[in-house]
């Protein structure tokens, strides 16, 4: 490349990217970077922040809500998350295959994908509802007498998990994307080497699937350290703070006590820990995801 | 020579013997399908029933499947008592201009990056990356501070604005796409006399239906969906976002909340992603598999 010409590639990228790298440093590095300098203050939005040092890091530590959301939320990950990707790659193998109505499936699963947010939350609050709720009338077909879930400290958290595996429609799309990647050639060459079907799944198919895998692991645990919307509309974090999430802490504590300076240290926290996750997930994955060609740049 | 002949045996012997399992297989699967698909509407099918239930019939024990007189009436209902049509109109708007916004400044910035290798491309490449991963609520505060000192509070623009500045997901999804393009079309272009803003919009986008549509899908979803940011931004009635709006409707004002409204509430908050999907829903799969989200 001519110095001429590399001059006019990079011209041209600063070019189109531009708006982009405005946005960057406006809603993404000084948001940060002020994050950072307000968890080291006292402030209360109004009055300008006071400097004290690492007091908000050392509170969150003594304080039992911080360990509580915590708690609340990892469980909520580490069941909610593996569960519903197992869901969904069932799903997305059973739909994968020559089957009667097939495009009546698909479309029925990912259907309830569509209703997310408030309005999943209102759906399944009536769901839930102890005297009036679908659920616990379907339960008693089986002669189970079910709680009260939302409103019993024990199992509203059980019960926005069993509410985010309603949504595996989302992932069973992109497994099916993936699996369609899956060049058939390779399946045959297994089949002709005498592996079974569980044996084909193991060594062809869930290898060309990982990058997918990990793809959607990566995003499903960063967007369940966020949950915000089901504590919000369903339970305001209750009963007795067992679906006290951990953003929803942070929400408190910044617009509900106006103390901006703390709910900033709980922000930091959150970023550090998404940070390891994925550098965790993405370093893992050099050993277990396969990809086509040997990696794409 | 000597080895083909088992190979050969055992491929017809397992191929005979999978070509029937298969049939099992499928007839299990299908059971299975059958089940779970009843499963999963279920939920939908009492939502929308429900929604025409009337004030008593919503609070019957067990619920009737199918509504005992059907009350066509909540649907006009729900527009007289909660503003319904106030919140609606609010959250198209914000969710129109939000596709717009991102559409653009996403394709732009995907194309800069996948068709020009600028000093540097690599660097902001993995800092867009890392953008990528960082929540929301991590940088809310001093972003609603920043806001609130532009006197923005309690308008649409914080809502809207960003968009118009690319987001990272997207940009990732459109560069990988871009990136599959032939040269040899820009070549062409080129010498043609095509200006490089012009390949953009004449050669790039044209060939990028899939992609795009499945940006504006996700970045429409993402903005109808939404609670936090409105719920931060927004404090009068009449400018509630839709999700603002619904969950207010859970609040103590009712004693018993009327699931019957709040029905008819989610079946409408679904019908401009439903839509959506019906119309773009080729593309979207499409769009899916091209991007390489694999």
């Amino acid at each position: 490349m001519t110095f001429k010409e590399s001059r006019r590639q990079t011209f041209y990228m600063y070019l189109f990217i531009a708006p982009w790298l405005i946005g960057f440093l406006v809603f993404a590095l000084y948001p940060i970077l002020a994050s950072l300098y307000y968890s080291f203050t006292d402030y209360d939005i109004i009055h300008p922040p006071r400097f004290v040092g690492l007091a908000n890091y050392i509170e969150m530590f003594h304080n039992e809500l911080f360990w509580k959301s915590v708690v609340v939320t990892l469980k909520y990950s580490f069941i909610g998350v593996p569960v519903q990707l197992l869901l969904a790659l069932g799903f997305a193998l059973l739909l994968n295959q020559t089957i009667p109505f097939r495009g009546f499936f698909r479309t029925a699963m990912y259907f309830p994908s569509m209703v997310s947010g408030v309005a999943m939350s209102l759906l399944w609050y009536w769901i839930f509802n102890p005297q009036i709720g679908l659920f616990n009338y379907i339960l008693s077909w089986f002669g189970i007498h079910g709680p009260a879930w939302l409103m019993n400290p024990d199992t509203a958290l059980y019960a926005l998990i069993i509410m985010t595996l309603w949504t595996a429609g989302t992932g069973m799309i992109l497994f099916l994307a993936g699996l369609q990647g899956v060049p058939a050639s390779l399946i045959e060459a297994a089949k002709l080497d005498g592996a079974g079907r569980f044996k084909t799944f193991l060594h062809v198919t869930l290898p060309m699937l990982s990058p997918v895998l990990l793809f959607q692991l990566i995003m499903s645990i960063i967007d369940s350290f966020q949950v915000f919307t089901q504590a919000y509309v369903m339970t305001q974090g209750g009963p007795n703070y067992s679906t006290w999430f951990y953003v929803y802490n942070l929400y408190t504590s910044a617009f509900k006590e106006y103390r901006a300076g703390y709910s900033s240290a709980l922000a930091w926290v959150l970023l550090i820990v998404v940070m390891i996750c994925t550098a965790l997930i993405m370093k893992a994955s050099d050993r277990y995801v396969h990809y086509e060609g040997g990696g794409r740049k | 020579m000597n080895t083909v002949p088992v190979p050969k045996r055992r491929a017809a012997f397992s191929g005979s013997g999978s070509k029937r399992k298969a049939s099992t297989t499928q007839i299990i699967s299908f059971i299975t399908l059958i089940i779970t698909t009843f499963i999963m509407l279920l939920p939908l099918f009492f939502m929308v029933s429900t929604s025409l239930k009337s004030k008593r019939e919503m609070l019957k024990f067990p619920p009737t499947f199918l509504p005992e007189s059907w009350q066509w009436s909540n649907y006009t209902e729900i527009f007289d008592t909660l503003q319904f049509g106030t919140l609606y109109k609010n959250s198209l708007i914000i969710g129109v201009v939000t596709v717009f916004g991102t559409l653009i400044s996403s394709a732009l910035a995907a194309y800069g990056f996948s068709r020009y290798r600028g000093k540097g491309n690599q660097l902001w490449f993995m800092l867009l990356l890392a953008t990528m991963m960082l929540p929301y609520p991590a940088i809310m505060i001093p972003q609603f501070i920043f806001f609130s000192k532009l006197n923005w509070i309690d308008t649409f623009l914080p809502l809207i604005v960003p968009s118009f500045f690319g987001s990272a997901y997207n940009i990732f999804l459109l560069r990988q796409f871009f990136s599959t393009l032939p040269e040899d079309l820009f070549d062409a272009g080129r010498i043609d006399g095509c200006g490089e803003l012009r390949m953009w919009y004449k050669i790039a986008l044209p060939l990028s239906g899939p992609a795009l549509a499945t940006v504006a899908i996700f970045a429409f979803i993402y903005s109808w969906n939404d609670l936090l940011a409105p719920v931060l931004y927004l404090s009068s009635t009449e400018r509630f976002t839709l999700p603002v709006g619904m969950a207010s409707l859970t609040s103590s004002r009712f004693r018993i909340p009327p699931w019957h409204l709040l029905m008819v509430a989610s079946v409408l908050a679904m019908v401009p992603i439903v839509t959506l999907f019906a119309v773009a829903q080729k593309q979207f799969v499409e769009g899916i598999v091209l991007t390489g989200i694999k």
